[in-house]
Parts: C-alpha cells; sequence; structure tokens
C-alpha cells in the first residue's frame, strides 16, 4: 500500500475511535444540539414579536433572520467537544502510544476533525429539521443547499482545526475553557440575532468585523435570499485563514517533544 | 551478535537542566537489558528518547539498524513500548482497545480478532474485555497496556518501570511474559528501580544515575561490586554483644543500638548456622533481621551517595 493510502486507513481507524467515543457518552451531542434548539425557541419567543423593528425585512420572518445563526452556534458548540476531546487524548497518554507507533502522525488529529464534520453536519441536520417544524420557510434550491452544505463544512474545518490545536496546546482540560468560551460567546457579538446596523458603538464595529457575521450572512443569504458576493468571499477567506492557521499550529505542536 | 539498540553520548536538557549527560550503551538482539536506577536518573527520557518521542540535544541512537533521529518511522516499526503512565483508550472497552491497535498494524480483521482474544487470555482480562477501561484497576489497565502493546509482535520492546505499583499478580504476569517473549527472540529493554526485578530479568544491567551510567554489567559482576548481605543481631545488654562478638568474630559491632552485623547471605540455613554458634548468649537476642543488598546499597557503593539525594521532579515532568 502506499503512504497516502495507509494515511487514509490510519484516519479511517482513529475516525471509528472517535465516533466510538461519541456514541458510547452520547450526553455531549445531546447537549451540544439541544443548546441551540433551546437558544432558536427562547430568541423566537423573546424577539419574534419585534422582527419588523429589526430590519429583517417585510417579508422574513424572524425564524428565517435566525436560523443561520443557531446553525454557527451549533457548529461553535460542536468545536468545544472537539477540543476536550483532543485534550484528554493528549493528557492521558495514549497519544505517547500513537506516538511510538509506525502510522501515519496526521491521522491521530484528522480522525477528530472528521468526526467533528460528521457529528456536526447530523447536529445541524437536526436543528433545520426542528426549524422546519416551528415555520422555517427557506427558498434555497438544491443548488443552494450544496452551498450551505459546503459553507458549513468549512466553518466546521475552521473550527475543528483550531479546537485541535488548542487542545494539543492545553495542559489541563481547564486550558480549553478560554477557546470554548470565545466560541460560544462570539455568536451573540454578530449578526445572528440582531442585524449589526442597529448595535451602537464599538460593539456594532465588532459584530460587524468578526468572523462568523460573513458566515452567518452567506448562510442566511443562501437559504432565504440572495448572498451578496463580497459576503461570501469574506466567509471563505475568514473560514480557510482560520482552518490553515488552526492546522498549521496543530501540526507544529503535535511535533514537539512528548515531555514539553 | 547484532546489536538491537545501540546509544553513543546521549545528552539531553530539560529547561536548562541536565537529564541525560552522555549515556552510552548497546543491547544484543534477543537480550534483556535493564537500565536501573532511582527517580530523577533520567531512565523515562532515556526511553522516550530511544521510542522516538523526545529529540537527543547530542548523540546518536540506533534502534534496529535505524537512527531513531533520522528515520524515526523505520523504528517505530520495529518497537513496541510499555510506559510508566498506562496509554490506554479509557473510553473504549479492553476488546475494542485491542482491536484498535490491530487496526492501527494493518492486521487483517480475522487476525486482528484473533490475537485479540489470544491476549486477553493470556493476560488473565478475558471476563473484562467487554468493560470500558475506566472501570479497570491500575493493574488490569498495565496488563492491557502490555497487550497492546504485543498485538503488532515488535521485535524490541521498551518497557518503562513495567512493575512499579503492581500487584503481586500482576507482576508475576509481567515477569512471566517478559521470559516468553525473550524465548522467541525478542529483545526486552527495561527500566526499573528495583534490583531483584533486573537481578531476575536480565542479561546485563547499566546503573544509571544524575543521567550517567556509573555502572555496568552481569546482575553477578554488579552485585560483586556491592557490600553482600548480613544478619543484624540487636541485643537487650552490652554483656551479651560482647559475648557474641567474642564467639562469632569477623562482625561489625555498633555499640549506640547494641547491633551486631554479620556478614551471610541470609538464608534459613545461614541464619540458622549463626545462632548454633551462639550457642547460649543466642538467649540475650532481642532481634535478628536479614539485611539484603539494594538499589540504596547499590547507590551508595557505586557513587558514595544516596538515592534520596536525587531529584524526583525530572523523570515524571509529564
Amino acid at each position: 500500500m502506499t503512504s497516502m493510502a495507509l494515511a487514509v486507513r490510519d484516519s479511517a481507524t482513529m475516525t471509528r475511535r472517535s465516533l466510538r467515543h461519541v456514541l458510547r457518552y452520547p450526553v455531549t451531542i445531546v447537549v451540544s444540539v439541544g443548546v441551540p434548539v433551546l437558544m432558536l425557541l427562547l430568541f423566537i419567543g423573546v424577539f419574534g414579536a419585534l422582527k419588523a423593528g429589526l430590519g429583517t425585512g417585510p417579508h422574513v420572518s424572524y425564524i428565517d433572520y435566525v436560523l443561520p445563526g443557531i446553525v454557527v452556534m451549533t457548529a461553535a458548540y460542536g468545536s468545544s467537544i472537539t477540543t476536550q476531546s483532543v485534550n484528554r487524548d493528549s493528557t492521558e497518554g495514549i497519544i505517547g502510544r500513537f506516538r511510538t507507533m509506525a502510522i501515519s502522525p496526521a491521522s491521530v488529529l484528522s480522525g477528530h476533525v472528521t468526526t467533528a464534520l460528521i457529528r456536526t453536519l447530523v447536529g445541524v441536520a437536526v436543528v433545520i429539521g426542528v426549524a422546519i417544524g416551528l415555520g422555517f420557510r427557506p427558498t434555497a434550491d438544491a443548488g443552494r443547499w450544496l452551498a450551505v452544505a459546503g459553507v458549513t463544512v468549512l466553518l466546521v474545518l475552521a473550527l475543528s482545526w483550531l479546537a485541535v490545536a488548542i487542545g494539543l496546546a492545553a495542559k489541563t482540560v481547564e486550558g480549553t475553557t478560554g477557546f470554548i468560551l470565545i466560541v460560544q460567546v462570539l455568536p451573540f457579538i454578530s449578526s445572528a440575532f440582531v442585524p449589526p446596523g442597529q448595535m451602537s458603538g464599538s460593539v456594532r464595529w465588532f459584530a460587524a468585523n468578526e468572523p462568523f457575521t460573513p458566515v452567518i450572512d452567506t448562510l442566511r443569504g443562501l437559504m432565504t435570499g440572495t448572498p451578496s458576493g463580497g459576503t461570501v468571499i469574506a466567509a471563505v477567506l475568514w473560514c480557510a485563514g482560520l482552518a490553515l492557521a488552526g492546522y498549521l499550529s496543530a501540526r507544529a505542536l503535535s511535533r514537539r517533544d512528548l515531555n514539553r | 551478535m547484532t546489536s538491537a539498540i545501540m546509544a553513543a553520548g546521549v545528552r539531553k536538557s530539560f529547561g536548562g537542566k541536565v537529564v541525560l549527560d552522555g549515556v552510552d550503551l548497546e543491547v544484543g538482539a534477543g537480550t534483556t537489558f535493564s537500565l536501573l536506577g532511582p527517580n530523577g536518573a533520567g531512565k523515562t527520557t532515556m526511553v522516550q528518547i530511544m521510542s522516538t518521542v523526545v529529540h537527543a540535544d547530542v548523540g546518536e541512537v540506533r534502534i534496529a539498524g535505524h537512527d531513531a533521529a533520522r528515520n524515526p518511522v523505520a523504528v517505530r516499526a520495529a518497537i513496541g513500548v510499555t510506559g510508566q503512565f498506562s496509554a490506554v483508550d479509557n473510553l473504549l472497552t479492553g476488546e475494542e482497545n485491542l482491536l484498535l491497535m490491530a487496526d492501527l498494524h494493518h492486521l487483517g480483521r480475522a487476525e486482528g480478532r484473533r490475537r485479540a482474544a489470544a491476549l486477553l487470555g493470556q493476560f488473565d482480562l478475558a471476563e473484562a474485555a467487554a468493560k470500558t477501561v475506566a472501570t479497570y484497576s491500575g493493574g488490569m489497565r498495565r496488563r492491557l497496556d502490555l497487550a497492546m502493546t504485543l498485538i503488532g509482535r515488535p521485535r524490541i520492546i521498551f518497557l518503562d518501570e513495567p512493575t512499579s505499583g503492581l500487584d503481586p499478580r500482576s507482576r508475576r504476569i509481567m515477569w512471566q511474559t517478559v521470559r516468553e517473549l525473550v524465548a522467541d527472540g525478542v529483545t526486552i529493554f527495561l527500566t526499573t528501580q528495583q534490583l531483584d526485578e533486573a537481578d531476575q530479568l536480565a542479561d546485563q544491567i547499566a546503573v544509571l544515575d544524575h543521567g550517567k551510567v556509573v555502572a555496568a554489567g552481569t546482575p553477578d559482576e554488579l552485585k560483586r561490586s556491592i557490600p553482600g548481605a548480613h544478619v543484624r543481631l540487636r541485643f537487650a545488654d552490652t554483656k551479651g554483644i560482647e559475648a557474641a562478638e567474642r564467639s562469632l568474630g569477623g562482625s561489625f559491632r555498633h555499640d549506640d543500638s547494641l547491633t551486631l552485623e554479620v556478614p551471610s547471605d541470609g538464608g534459613a540455613i545461614a541464619v540458622r548456622t549463626l545462632l548454633n554458634r551462639l550457642g547460649d548468649t543466642a538467649a540475650d537476642i532481642a532481634e535478628v533481621s536479614v539485611h539484603t543488598p539494594d538499589l540504596d546499597d547499590v547507590f551508595f557503593a557505586l557513587t558514595g551517595h544516596p538515592t534520596a539525594e536525587t531529584t524526583p521532579e525530572t523523570e515524571n515532568a509529564r
């Protein structure tokens, strides 16, 4: 077998391993889908009546406006599970065993990322299904849905590689809480629930320029309207850039001496 | 005979602290080598360098003929490692852990299942095979760890303090396994703090202290360099000790503790002979104890300082 084929085989083995973890302790995945669904219900309940004042357009109901943000939130919650499981691997000693074996070194990490992709895409599908039950009326055709899936995959790749790097860098699971807090709070200060134009001062500037906003705007455009070209480019660049930064840091961290 | 493991001039510092200070060693294929030393001597770091997870600052390491720094993948294909900290997946069952290893060694499904079942039996884990490792005792975990190392049938195995903190049953299984592996031609490199473990298992021993090999040789050669075993007799009063010293001769007397040290191999027959020679004086003995050479004696003899002076923090850095 070629080294490429071996790398794919090892990654598949590692993915099966992480998926087994997910299935054995399903509570984490239930929470990571349950919390976004709860947020969806909460925001529809609180802000649904105010949609006219939010500048979301006369024909768009609030659930149509808010759902893309909930999708991003689901991905963010998913990445906090990823960072914790990578950290558990690297602090519990099993990573030491993997590193003394003749396996593709990247397979340990790509197994986590592939699992995160599967886990999050299933979670997002569940969230969208619940939203449709609650009155979400997307206008996207098959091509648009494919684009939605593509953008979501890019976002999960970016968040997962960052999560892997943080999980490797942290000496204990407590060390990952900073990352978890950031990815869980950022969606609130974005275009997820309220258009940044309605915010004030520095919060408005932050919300307009943080990475989640173009991703949310792109998803919203694809699902219920037409995204602007600039937003799509910004979303893709943010995701690709963060994914690359996360991947390169993770690779460097995984090559360190075991003890350090 | 070809050497399975060769290290020359290996040096390693962590944050300015010298952990290994020029270590040379050579292990013949199919033999058992023991690196003996206290906590903090650098044993774990040496194993980590040889198993390619830590890079040496200076020096050359060749495992199965491959350079550990330049060709780590070839080294990894030849070795198996069981460390001090059990490297098992706590969220999987014992059997799933073994099958994971089988998959990573690219064994076929049937072959993987066959070897996993055999190892679960060999290591007394068959009953617990379907339980998650999180529920295992420390001894079960270490046995599973070794089984995971063996599933790929490595020709060179590193065991870092394989029996420290183990219950007697797990320790016996561990020793038995090492003997069987060597009988099959596998090379074993094991670190230990216990002289008797090295004595039981090793063909060659090197004593590591403060990152340097201070003595090397066969167990017999090493023991000859250590002060012999002795029987210690504690007396109730000075009258008894004086009488005993006269009838024995060649003993060493501690007046302050009223004890007499008599060179002896410490066996039952030797002790009986000794007490017979004392005759009636034996009635004055308050306590008889047998003292055999241990790592402290080795260290004191070889380095002139007791083991307690070495600091434990570097060895357990992780």
